[in-house]
């Protein structure tokens, strides 16, 4: 028998494996940033003021850097490691390896610098502007051809359950960073979302959805199948619960969005079946939950020494916890309680603490004393590093279910005359600090534990030597095609990559032409209003820095159709008044109110002062200042091409609008100027040109603000608001 | 959130033989897999779980590679 003789590439891996933790740890610190910015607003203001640090700008670079900087490196990570051993081979080129790695380095730190200076394109977790998107997209498809060129090269016969969740992962995230990324182009930082309003937060969400789905977990399942057998010295506990977990999984994750959109629409019976399918929707998550904590029935033993297990152990029981809590908050009355509020926040932080961060790091722990032929540094550090990690998660996640609850309920509660209990949202603010505090605690715990064990890494990489060529031999298997007879089917779609693949993109697109055709066609099902007219040149200009400043991380743009949303907000919104929102900007989180129909509510000096010392005019608000809005002169060398790029997507301004829209930008500017000053108080005005002050002020980017602001939800307080 | 406006979805016209036939495809691909599987062989099943288990899996394919 011939055998081959070849080397695993195991540099790969370790580049991988330090990028995950020094980026995981650098996510981490931004997200314990933001959080101290909740809990100590005043302290963040007086001395750490910088527009760069203002919360809208880094929130997003917190939950970018965490998901496709922490988790990305960790998948390719254990992508790298396990896929080559998987197939016997290695990585097909070394060449795309590190294009690979560098790329996408490269792209992370891309993200590192545009997002703080505002350069965004306001879509939740794809915030990234047009030239990285394309960036993204080229990289991946390295990264894809990469595996699929080793898949096509192995010594093995089979495919391993792992590699069918590394194929779906490549093939759906291609296919929602595609629809989602459509965006025209107006400079080279500044794009405009295809889509508009409604559609446009359908397909963002569709994207949203299943971001999570095939980012955050399919291919982290594929880690676990491969990882938790090998920590644990014995197979995955049923290989037949792993083909249904899998073909379930990407088939109902994708259907789950247009499901639950278009339930309404099915038939009786049909809704029954959906019904018992909605009940099944757990099933295989918690498929893959039990399954890896199963493949440790009678080695629970080696769960008490083995580190790695500890943490794959906590991992898989986030996975299910999160998994059950998702299904639950799309229940109509949870849903109620928890949109909006911090139960979102302490959900996804399960899972990204829990479910993501302890496998990577099971992983890590698993993978460098391999790498480094040598044992890990200190097993008493990792169990320290488990349990404050674990504490960490735990003092994390419940202050923020807590602080959820406790919003979501005051923002409910009236007085037997019927009027709101808290109709000061200040309130509500106020009542969360206690919790913010802790939150932040329970980060800085789980950092603490992230710092312990790169570490302990590093100290084990020390003491070993690394095997950057790693031997490995195998037999020479010229004829993979060859099918014995009466083999089972599956094995047959297995060893043919090509197939699978094909196989897969269509279960995938299935669930995505489903949903994505109602989405494309919704548009023309929008009731226009015919008083919603496009935003004027200045107010452009404005929600362009309400979208630069990260607004919507904070303030939400929907009014929802509940009797205390109505009392507290005004009428609610309606899907005709967002038609020229390129890009729609509903948020999904209230940290301040909803701004849906802030528009003629307060006077323009409000707002002026406002936005210039927010705690100046509402007491105990936790909004950051924005004095560089005062300061910096609005860029109007764009307003001409933004104009024409709204006409290119349809928003009817008159044909030639753009040569005017400067002009009328500045007389709009210059009314808004002229009342504020109108404002001032006497004595600020003794020792000042008042003209002199009113050219100063219209210059300025607050100015646009305030139009936008005052703009907003005004157009269906006039006329025909249809039922 | 999104409930609030899938009204504009689910009044689009003919829109209902959307979910319907996701629903249809689902089921009937779940049904096959699941007969599919539950047929599977206890040696097929055995070998496939063992794939990443460094000398099972050599073992398991020298034998295969004889027999051819």
């Amino acid at each position: 028998m011939e055998v081959e003789k070849f080397n695993y590439d195991n540099k790969i891996v370790k580049y991988f494996a330090y990028a995950t933790i020094i980026w995981g740890i650098i996510g981490m610190i931004v997200g314990l940033v933001v959080a101290l910015q909740l809990a100590f607003p005043q302290f963040f203001n007086d001395y750490l003021g910088f527009k760069v640090l203002s919360f809208g700008r880094i929130r997003p670079l917190h939950t970018n850097a965490v998901i496709f900087a922490f988790v990305g490196n960790g998948i390719f990570t254990g992508v790298y490691y396990s896929l080559q051993r998987l197939l016997k081979a290695r990585m097909w080129s070394d060449k795309l390896s590190y294009i690979n790695f560098w790329g996408w380095q490269i792209i992370i730190l891309s993200a590192v610098l545009t997002l703080p200076l505002g350069i965004t394109s306001s879509k939740e977790y794809a915030e990234l502007e047009w030239p990285i998107d394309i960036a993204i997209t080229l990289l991946w498809v390295v990264f894809g051809w990469n595996m699929f060129a080793t898949i096509l090269n192995r010594r093995v016969k089979h495919l391993y359950v792992a590699i069918w969740f590394y194929i779906g992962t490549f093939v759906a995230v291609a296919i929602l960073h595609i629809f989602n990324s459509f965006e025209l182009p107006v400079s080279f930082f500044k794009s405009y979302s295809w889509y508009a309003g409604v559609q446009d937060a359908l397909v963002q969400w569709w994207y949203g959805h299943n971001a999570v789905a095939f980012f955050l977990t399919t291919p982290y399942l594929g880690l676990m199948y491969y990882f938790v057998p090998k920590a644990a010295e014995r197979p995955v506990y049923s290989y037949r619960l792993s083909i249904i977990h899998f073909w379930a999984l990407i088939f109902i994750y994708i259907w789950a969005g247009p499901h639950h959109l278009l339930y309404s629409s099915l038939p009786d019976w049909a809704q029954s079946l959906g019904v018992v399918f909605s009940v099944m929707l757990i099933a295989p998550s918690w498929g893959g939950m039990l399954n890896g904590l199963l493949t440790l029935r009678g080695a629970w033993d080696k769960v008490r020494d083995n580190v790695t297990l500890k943490f794959m152990v906590v991992a898989l029981t986030c996975y299910g916890m999160a998994t059950f809590e998702g299904p639950l908050l799309s229940l109509k009355n949870v849903n109620m309680l928890s949109h909006f509020t911090d139960w979102t926040i302490a959900h996804v932080h399960v899972g990204g603490l829990g479910w993501n961060g302890m496998l990577t790091f099971g992983m890590l722990y698993w993978l460098f004393p391999k790498m480094f032929r040598t044992e890990l540094y200190s097993k008493k550090l990792a169990n320290q590093h488990f349990w404050i990690a674990t504490l960490g998660i735990i003092l994390y996640a419940i202050p923020m279910y807590v602080a959820g609850f406790v919003q979501g309920l005051m923002w409910q509660e009236f007085t037997p005359e019927g009027t709101l209990v808290n109709a000061d949202f200040l309130k509500t603010v106020e009542a969360l600090r206690p919790y913010y505090i802790l939150r932040s605690i329970g980060g800085l715990l789980f950092i603490t534990g992230t710092v312990m064990m790169f570490y302990n890494l590093i100290k084990t990489a020390r003491k070993g030597s690394f095997q950057a060529e790693e031997p490995a031999e195998a037999p020479v298997t010229k004829n993979l095609k060859v099918s014995t007879k009466g083999e089972y089917w599956h094995r047959r779609i297995e060893r043919k990559p090509v197939q699978f693949m094909i196989l897969s993109i269509i279960v995938v697109a299935i669930g995505g032409i489903i949903e994505i055709v109602p989405t494309l066609v919704v548009k023309s099902n929008v009731k226009t209003i015919s008083s919603v007219k496009p935003y004027t040149p200045l107010e452009l200009e404005g929600r362009d820095i309400y979208i630069r400043e990260g607004c919507y991380n904070c303030h939400s743009q929907m009014v929802r159709p509940l009797r205390f949303e109505t009392v507290r907000y005004g009428e609610y919104s309606k899907s005709g008044e967002f038609v020229y929102d390129h890009p729609f900007q509903w948020g999904s989180k209230r940290t301040g109110p909803d701004l849906a129909r802030e528009g003629g509510l307060r006077s323009n000096m409000w707002h002026y002062e406002h936005m210039i010392r927010p705690k100046d005019v509402s007491e105990g608000s936790i909004m950051p200042a924005y004095p560089w809005m005062r300061t910096d002169d609005l860029d109007i060398s764009l307003t001409a091409k933004k104009i024409e790029a709204m006409q290119t997507l349809n928003v009817p301004y008159p044909e030639g609008y753009a040569k005017q829209a400067v002009a009328d930008l500045k007389k709009q500017a210059r009314e808004i100027a002229e009342d504020i000053v109108s404002n001032f108080e006497p004595d600020v005005l003794k020792n000042v040109n008042k003209e002199e002050l009113i050219r100063d002020i219209e210059k300025k980017e607050i100015v646009a603000v305030i139009a936008y602001l005052q703009r907003l939800g005004t157009d269906i307080k006039a006329s025909d608001v249809p039922k | 959130m999104l409930r609030f406006i899938k009204h504009n979805l689910t009044t689009i016209e003919g829109i209902d033989i959307y979910p319907l036939i996701s629903l249809l495809i689902f089921t009937l691909f779940f049904a096959i897999v699941l007969t599919r599987v539950i047929r599977m062989s206890k040696a097929e099943v055995e070998e496939l779980s063992n794939i990443p288990m460094d000398a099972e899996e050599s073992r398991v394919i020298q034998e295969e590679t004889v027999k051819q």
